[in-house]
Formats: structure tokens, sequence, C-alpha cells
């Protein structure tokens, strides 16, 4: 069982937003975490410093949000041993192949009218709701 | 430096922004993604709420010549739909359907570590490893 949440889903995303418009209007990247986190791992690339401190920001911001107020810890997944390391597998390699995930293609690139963005993330919605569904119903 | 501190700032908002959607709780995930059972739309919402307000941002960066602190903008160049595009999109769907973490959320949740999201990770790292020497 889920409830429907939709003011911290509103004001949550809205955040998300800004970051992405911060990180772009300040220095010029897109906030793709999968872009960033494999630029981290691919240690021949330059400038990798400001991608590890956007990573611990992830870190840090998280622990700050739910430190001082009500809101909730993150969930620990649910799932068995296996899926975690398959769905790991699929989504590193699926978003270096695919060039981006949920941030990079599904806010950065559709808020800037990218069509090539726009198609990755309604096929990576579609793939996630027909995999879910599936292990939905069979679970 | 102060690029440097402007990634760090950004990412400690992203952060709060991904738990304060609840991205980081993977049920409420898998419960928007798997339609056919007691749907939750509230990741619609938080995917409306971010491009509106991106969209905002990227309409002023479209006025402006360069970035507050650096010389360029690092604007995607990329606009064909190719195979790897799609294949890359249909495995990154699939991995997220079975567990409901995307990579973001997942980095997230190491603000309150566990066992399942240390397994992730580790197998999302190799997975980029994997495919950024095959696709070098």
């Amino acid at each position: 069982m889920s409830e429907f949440t939709p003011i911290s889903a509103l004001i949550g995303g809205g955040i998300i937003g800004l970051a992405a418009v911060v990180l772009f209007l300040s220095i010029g990247k897109i906030a793709g975490i999968s872009g960033i986190v494999s630029g981290v791992i691919a240690s021949s690339q330059k400038g990798t410093l400001w991608r590890w401190l956007f990573v611990i920001g992830l870190i840090v911001g998280c622990f700050l949000s739910f430190s001082f107020s009500g809101i909730s810890k993150p969930i620990t997944p649910n799932s068995p041993t296996l899926y975690l390391i398959v769905a790991g597998l699929l989504v590193g390699v699926g978003t270096v192949v695919g060039s981006g995930c949920t941030s990079g293609h599904g806010v950065c690139g559709i808020s800037r009218f990218s069509l090539r963005s726009l198609v990755a993330t309604i096929v990576f919605i579609l793939f996630g709701m027909l995999t879910a569904s599936l292990v939905g119903a069979f679970a | 430096m102060i690029k440097n501190l402007a990634a760090l700032v950004v990412g400690i908002l992203f952060g709060v922004g991904l738990n304060i959607s609840q991205m980081t709780n993977p049920e409420k995930v898998l419960a928007f993604l798997n339609v056919l059972g007691d749907w939750d739309p509230s990741l619609a919402l938080v995917m409306v709420s971010a491009l509106i307000v991106a969209g905002l941002g990227f309409i002023i960066a479209k006025k402006m010549k360069k970035p507050i602190f650096d010389s360029q903008f690092s604007w995607p160049n990329k606009t064909v739909i190719d195979k790897p595009l799609i294949l890359g999109a249909s495995l990154f769907g699939v991995g997220w359907g079975m567990v409901g973490l995307c990579p973001g959320p997942a980095i997230a949740s190491l603000a309150a570590p566990s066992t399942e999201i240390l397994l992730f990770l580790i197998s999302m790292l190799v997975g980029m490893g994997i495919a950024k020497y095959i696709t070098r």
C-alpha cells in the first residue's frame, strides 16, 4: 500500500528542478546523475572533483532532510538479493549505453525540449511499468 | 573553487528534493510503476513539478551567453534517436522496475545505508564500468 502524497511530491519535484537549474546556470553542467557518477569512475576524464562533491552533496542533503524534520529516512528496498544485483547491473549498463537516467533525460532533457530525451524517458518508464507490473503480479 | 562549491550546494539541494519527494522509497516508486496494482500517481507529480521549474531555468539559460561561474554552457549536442539510446533506456527501465531505485535516489539513500542499498550500488557501478569499457 502506498498513499498518494501530492504535496510532498510537488515540493520535492520543485526542489529537484531548482537544483538542476542552479547547476546549469552556475557552472553550465547538466544535472544527469548517471553521467556524473559514471564520470567519477572513468578516471581518464579530467575535472572529476565537482562530480565527487555533487555526489557527496546528494548524501549530505538527504541526511539533512530527515535529520531536522519529520520527513522519513530513505526506505531500504524490500527485494531479494538476486533482484538487487541484477537490477543494479541493468541500471548501470542501461544508463551508460542510453546516455542518461531519470534526472538527465527525464528532468533536464525533457525540460529543454530534447526529443531524444523524451523518447528515452518514455521507453524507460514503459519498461519500468511493464517490469514492476509483472513482478508485482507474480510476487 | 567556486565551481566546486556550487556543485556541492546543488548536490545537497538535489538530495533534499529526492528525499522529500520520496524517490528514496523504492516501494513508493514501485507503486507508481506497477500500474496493475494499487496505483500511486505521486511520482508523476514529482516529474511535472521538476519539469516546470527546470523548463523555466532553461528558458533563462538560453538568453544567457555563459553560466555565472564558468566560461560556457555544456549544452548536450546529441539529437539522434539511435539503437544505443533505445536499448540503454530499455535495460535501465527493467532494472528500475525490478527494485524501484534509479541512480540519484540510490546514492542519496547512503544517508541511511543498508546492505541492500550497498549491494545495488556496487552492482550499478560494476554495470557502469562494464558499459564504459565496452562502449569506449
